[in-house]
């Protein structure tokens, strides 16, 4: 046993050495991702993020990423990254939370962003984004377009962050359009494009004509496209799969922040924080308007516009529940952060109930 | 039209060949998915270091290989009960979530408490609630006559959906921001490691206690014995007086339990509370093993572990060669597809058709 031990010292001064020996440490940065980075949505516009540090920093860091990690076993991914000297991991899923919270208990040196979740430690800082705003404006744009007054929704997992899409969506169309009307399908997971094509066709079956969908693939979109129908992309630009059918994308855009993070991490001013901002910093942006008349278009552009300058918002007061009750107003003459975070009732005009 | 070759079935297959068979399906295996690896242009070497090698010498790795066999080991083990009797239960998912349900349930309901009463009543009630599931397809088909293939599979997404009302509804964490997920269970509620620093945990224990046991059944007991003369020659078996119903239901409440039993470990080991998705497909991935390891518990144990190396070699693939997770899956697949055509060139033999002239049949 003692044996043993030495020759793994030895070893491990050994790796000390060569690693001294190189002209400069490098910062290893890694990933977790919750669908394949293939996906064109969500783990596609993270890796985006990731290649971003790659080209900020060149030779001053290297990253790495582990790709469809299922949340419920992703443990040993996130320890594997800590181990392997990554100093600094981003695990991008909400489901992540807690097994990120374990792993960086156990290494208090390694530096952990957890995308989307709400605990926080001293290693471990949280990220969202105000996707919602996003979908407040392709509401508006849905509510002048639809001709049948119904627009179908394709949802993931009905968690807050959903919820509070389909709410900013909702009354971002009925804005414009006090007759729309909006139909819910649930996929109940985030990419399998074989069950969000079927979630598609089966609310254009109920009359839908736009199609809108807050789960990562392209498939809704394809769907749509291939019945003549317009929808909108998700996560990523997605103009290259339905050209003539998409109005616009919401786009996450990470890469600023995975660079800002890497930054204070090389320069040793890393802490742990708690982010949410949307259109204004750039983290959500609107792809290009396509496919829609010109008033729409500028009805979308200036909505884009009133955000950005905070004089729009999805959910300024008096927002009212579904089952009419008026929601207290915490953030001054909207809806504040945590409450939207949180949200898990669907406003008033919205039909249906959220699964539970 | 004639066929190029025929497979015809050895009379006699030398235990030389049994052994043989496995291990020329890997280098077989491992010849091609070098093949692709150094296309890729990767080292070939250094994959197969990452991904058979370290999972079982680096100390951690192997922590964590033993750790995802656990509950594959004991689903399996289960399964082999129902398949060695010919009885199809394809729904050990479903019962792997109901056992980690009812002992979650449990942990929920004593939340905040202590007592080292908690964690056995949890995999008492693990155990039963599978058993229960497992119940209602063996007790339709007895009863009913119908297909326990269908019931047990459409079980699953019961199991699923309910999974998902609860978390959703009376389970939910109160303070988790409306997330659907139960409060994190106390520490009287988890299965806490055995090794400093690693998260094995004694569930593995349980689940080689359970392949050995259920090697004794099958070798040693009345009972193994009427469940291979059921599953091989069912009306021999109905001749020689074993009863049918019973046998199927037992076998499916043996196996129900089992699986039940490794969801309460997976959630009081693994996960750490209630969550939609926490079954990970485990219950199917058992079938694979159960197969792969030719229906025999030793078989099982093995299989499972070479699944699991399969999985965790992946990961670290991915980390320390850049290689993508597309590629470990098609060399998964292809493990198993060159194992699968091993045994079937164990038991036949290829005959070459030459052209010669057919004789009319």
């Amino acid at each position: 046993m003692v044996r043993i031990s030495t020759r793994l010292a030895a070893f491990a001064l050994a790796l000390g050495l060569s690693g001294a020996a190189g002209a400069q440490e490098k910062l290893k940065v890694g990933f977790i991702y919750v669908g394949p980075v293939g996906d064109f949505g969500w783990s596609y516009q993270h890796d985006q993020g990731r290649k971003a540090i790659e080209a900020a920093f060149p030779g001053k860091v290297e990253t790495s990423f582990i790709e469809s990690v299922p949340e419920a076993d992703s443990e040993r991914a996130i320890e594997q990254l800590a181990r392997t000297g990554h100093k600094l991991i981003f695990t991008t899923s909400f489901g992540y939370m807690e097994p990120t919270l374990k792993v960086a208990k156990k290494y208090p040196n390694v530096m952990f962003e957890h995308a989307t979740g709400y605990k926080r430690d001293r290693n471990v800082a949280t990220y969202s984004a105000k996707f919602h705003e996003g979908r407040y404006i392709i509401g508006k744009i849905a509510g002048r377009m639809t001709k049948t007054n119904t627009i179908g929704y394709v949802g993931a997992v009905p968690i807050p962050e959903v919820i509070a899409g389909i709410n900013a969506f909702y009354l971002g169309a009925k804005s414009v359009n006090p007759d729309v009307k909006i139909k819910i399908t649930w996929v109940n997971e985030w990419f399998n494009p074989g069950k969000e094509s079927d979630a598609a066709k089966a609310l254009m079956d109920q009359g839908a004509d736009i199609i809108t969908q807050h789960t990562d693939s392209p498939a809704p979109l394809q769907q749509a496209a291939a019945r003549g129908k317009f929808a909108f992309g998700q996560a990523s630009d997605m103009t290259r799969f339905a050209e003539k059918h998409i109005l616009t994308s919401i786009i996450d855009d990470w890469a600023p922040y995975y660079v800002e993070r890497t930054r204070a991490v090389l320069e040793g001013k890393w802490q742990s924080q708690d982010v949410f901002d949307g259109l204004a910093k750039g983290k959500v942006k609107m792809g290009p308007y396509v496919n829609m008349p010109d008033d729409v278009k500028r009805l979308a552009e200036e909505t884009e516009k009133a955000i950005i300058a905070g004089t729009a918002d999805p959910f300024l007061c008096p927002v009212v529940a579904q089952d009419g009750r008026t929601i207290e107003c915490k953030g001054g003459n909207r809806l504040s952060d945590e409450q939207v975070v949180g949200m898990n009732y669907f406003v008033q005009g919205i039909e249906g109930t959220i699964p539970k | 039209m004639t066929p190029l070759f025929v497979l015809t079935p050895r009379p006699f297959v030398s235990p030389l060949r049994r052994v043989l068979t496995p291990v020329c399906a890997l280098a077989a295996a491992l010849a091609i998915g070098g093949v692709i690896v150094a296309l890729l242009g990767r080292s070939p070497a250094a994959a197969f270091r990452v991904f058979l090698v370290e999972p079982l010498t680096d100390p951690w790795a192997a922590q964590e290989v033993l750790l995802k066999a656990t509950p594959l080991v004991l689903i399996a083990t289960g399964l082999l009960f129902c398949f060695r009797a010919s009885r199809w239960n394809i729904g050990a998912e479903g019962q792997f979530l109901v056992g980690g349900l009812c002992g979650g349930g449990i942990a929920i309901l004593t939340h905040g408490m202590t007592g080292a009463w908690i964690l056995p009543a949890m995999m008492l009630a693990g155990a039963c609630g599978g058993l229960a599931y497992a119940a209602l397809p063996a007790l339709l088909r007895v009863r009913f006559g119908i297909s326990e293939i269908l019931t047990s599979l459409m079980l699953v997404y019961v199991a699923d959906l309910l999974l998902d009302y609860l978390v959703r509804g009376p389970w939910r964490d109160p303070k988790g921001f409306n997330f659907p997920q139960s409060v994190a269970f106390s520490d009287a509620a988890l299965l806490h490691p055995l090794l400093e620093g690693g998260r094995l945990h004694a569930g593995m224990i349980l689940a080689l206690a359970a392949a050995l046991a259920a090697a004794l059944v099958f070798r040693r007991t009345l009972f193994g014995f009427a469940i291979a003369a059921s599953g091989e020659a069912p009306r021999a078996a109905n001749f020689a007086g074993f009863n049918e119903g019973r046998i199927t239901i037992l076998v499916f409440l043996i196996s129900g339990a089992l699986a039940g039993l490794a969801g309460v470990i997976e959630v009081a080991g693994q996960v750490g509370q209630l969550r939609p998705g926490f079954g990970q497909g485990l219950g199917f991935t058992a079938i694979i093993v159960a197969f792969l390891g030719r229906l025999s518990p030793l078989g099982a144990v093995l299989a499972a572990l070479v699944i699991a190396v399969l999985l965790i070699g992946a990961e670290s693939a991915q980390v320390s060669l850049k290689l993508p997770l597309d590629l470990a899956r098609f060399f998964m697949g292809l493990l198993l597809i060159c194992i699968l055509l091993g045994e079937s060139l164990e038991r036949y033999r290829i005959r070459f058709r030459r052209a010669e002239k057919e004789r009319p049949a």
